[in-house]
């Protein structure tokens, strides 16, 4: 039986599964440091990414692994902010995975720098006036200040600060993903960003993430340990939030969309990216809208299907699918429409004017930012062995 | 002290420099003599009195490519792939208007702006404005991020993608940084015009015209003065030094 340490336990009564999952894991993760030294070592011709798609698939995941992370925090915050009891089981899991998947993302994201091994430089020089800068400080922050909650929550002398260390890190993690959303919020220059509603649709759909990264891997330490951690309620629970979630980040999507399409000056992104441009419009609406967002809210509200833990693995799978897609989308494809330098004239050069973007990713750089989700995975699982994270099995449900 | 034990050297050079320029200039010719005296010494800070800048004359520039040519020479950055990975410092852009079919061409750089995006969004202060208002990358300092290439409303910017061979020892270039142009910072410091406008001139278009746009009685000030010129992104509010005329 697995050690009892209060309510909580270590991952210790667990089969061979668990280590073939750790052993997986760490071959994707080695993988990953072999294709970001493959990169470093070319040069980033090796890749799809050019001078008009600077940012590719690398950092599709590491802004939906660095997005994740602040809504993995969701169950805690519930619980300490909200002071709904029957998240509390799990607001130290939810702690874990929230810092698991920052570090997850932050790697990714800095293995793809041309220069990655001038990262003291991006740790000791700072531009307060760039929100990348800001971003530094907020991603450090967070892993200080959600570290700080967890030692709140662990350790029995700390729990009357646990309330105030979880509003820090509630506030911290919305500044944080704010941030996340005005990186690209702030590109004024590119018809797709340049819009305030980007900070709130990231939050929005940090939730969604966040959520669905929680619910598989406690459906997957069900599986590993053969026992049952979430009840009835929680479940039931978990499937209205997901809901609520993914709505609210429709409605950002759309008025993101239907604001621009009122705009003349947006009407050629907006065809590009939602009728006619290439890969994009398939991936949102196949990926991002019927994949990623109805699926999967068909799932959770069907009346059988909905409240059962398959039902919530599935509809999770699918919503990260979508989450994919949608970074995918607003990453890719926002640079893939050309920058309209001169209104009213048809641009061509030996460069990028009036070219809509081709990128096809390489398989080291979809290696590097799936490596990403494997460092996750990895940290998460060691931090389950190393300390008392999981909550004790449901009574009555094993 | 490594700065201060640079600084010696650099007058030491400087002074022998000086003196053998002198010595050659009175013997050969005097004019060259005063040439030399008024760039800006090394290790001395840009003048914030000078904002340089660029006005470009769209109808004496035909399809011709020399100034891109100058740059690529000038500066050693030759692509060599021949797709959106090669850097280019500078680009000839061919324009025709949706309704009048009227067709004109027309080089484009960096735009040197007033308040340039792209040091804005440099999380490390690798992109910087230099007092005189030439915008430039700390090679030393930028860690290749990109987010300034994401930032450029001119797309002006290349990542170095490769290897660099053949680098110029006036301008070091390096793999897994952002580049651009440098309106010619070295000559310009030397009292020389860009390499773009030399070329430019001595193809005998006469196309681009360089001075101190701070300057009322600079050649491009008294030009500004007294016709319409264009700024690219006008809307942005970015002042960018490089205008154009006949737009």
């Amino acid at each position: 039986m697995a050690r009892l340490t209060d309510n909580y336990h270590k991952l210790t009564d667990h089969g061979p599964f668990f280590y073939a999952l750790l052993f997986g894991h760490a071959i994707v993760i080695l993988l990953g440091l072999a294709s970001a030294y493959y990169m470093e070592h070319n040069g980033h011709y090796v890749t799809g990414m050019n001078n008009q798609i600077v940012w590719g698939m690398p950092h599709v995941f590491a802004v939906f692994l660095i997005v994740a992370a602040s809504g993995a925090l969701n169950v805690a915050s519930i619980s300490s902010v909200f002071n709904r009891l029957a998240y509390k089981r799990f607001a130290r899991l939810s702690g874990i995975l929230a810092i698991s998947l920052l570090a997850g993302g932050l790697a990714v994201l800095v293995l793809d720098l041309g220069r990655p091994d001038r990262l003291i430089i991006a740790m000791t020089h700072y531009n307060f006036k760039s929100i990348f800068a800001w971003n530094i400080y907020l991603y450090t922050g967070f892993f200080v200040i959600v570290g700080i909650y967890l030692w709140t929550m662990m350790e029995k002398r700390m729990n009357r600060f646990t309330t105030i260390a979880g509003y820090s890190a509630f506030v911290w993690r919305l500044i944080l993903t704010t941030g996340t959303g005005s990186i690209f919020g702030f590109l004024v220059a590119r018809e797709a960003y340049d819009t305030a509603l980007l900070a709130p649709l990231f939050i929005a759909s940090s939730f969604v993430y966040g959520l669905a990264f929680t619910v598989l891997v406690l459906i997957t330490m069900c599986w590993t340990l053969g026992i049952q951690l979430m009840d009835k309620e929680f479940v039931t629970k978990i499937r209205g939030l997901l809901i609520i979630f993914t709505v609210t980040v429709l409605y950002f999507t759309a008025v993101q969309h239907i604001t621009n399409l009122y705009a003349t000056q947006h009407h050629g992104v907006e065809g590009f990216l939602l009728l006619y441009g290439g890969s994009f419009p398939t991936v949102f609406w196949l990926g991002q809208v019927a994949i990623g967002s109805v699926l999967p809210m068909l799932v959770l509200a069907h009346p059988k299907i909905g409240p059962t833990r398959q039902g919530l693995s599935t509809a999770s799978v699918l919503l990260l699918i979508g989450g994919l897609s949608q970074m995918y989308v607003v990453i890719v494809g926002g640079q893939s429409y050309p920058l309209d330098i001169f209104p009213g004239m048809e641009a061509t050069s030996s460069w990028i004017d009036g070219k809509f973007g081709s990128y096809i990713p390489s398989v080291p750089e979809v290696v590097l930012g799936v490596s990403g989700i494997s460092l996750t995975m990895f940290l998460t699982g060691m931090a389950l062995k190393v300390l008392p994270f999981l909550p004790n099995p449901v009574a009555g449900e094993e | 002290m490594s700065n201060i034990r640079d600084n010696d050297i650099d007058k030491a050079r400087r002074q022998f420099m000086t003196g053998a320029v002198a010595t050659a200039g009175m013997t050969i010719a005097p004019g060259f003599m005063l040439y030399t005296a008024e760039a800006r010494p090394a290790g001395t800070a840009a003048d914030p009195k000078v904002r340089w800048g660029l006005l470009i004359d769209i109808s004496k520039c035909d399809d011709c490519t020399v100034c891109v040519d100058a740059c690529k020479k000038e500066n050693g950055w030759q692509g060599h792939r021949g797709d959106l990975t090669d850097a280019q410092w500078i680009r000839k852009v061919d324009l025709k208007d949706k309704n009048t079919g009227v067709k004109s061409s027309l080089p484009v750089m960096c735009m040197h702006c007033e308040y340039p995006p792209c040091v804005d969004v440099c999380p490390v202060g690798a992109s910087m404005k230099r007092a005189d208002g030439i915008v430039l990358v700390d090679k030393h300092i930028c860690i290749g991020c990109r987010y300034c290439m994401m930032a450029c409303p001119y797309g002006a910017r290349s990542f170095v993608h490769e290897e660099v061979h053949g680098q110029k020892t006036h301008l070091p270039r390096g793999q897994g940084t952002v580049e651009s142009c440098t309106m010619c910072a070295h000559r310009v410091d030397n009292d020389q015009i860009p390499a773009c406008v030399e070329a430019c001139n001595a193809s005998g278009r006469e196309a681009m015209m360089f001075g101190n746009l701070r300057d009322p009685n600079s050649d491009i000030s008294k030009r500004i003065a007294e016709i319409s010129t264009v700024k690219l992104r006008a809307d942005m509010g970015l002042d960018p030094h490089v205008q154009y005329v006949n737009f």
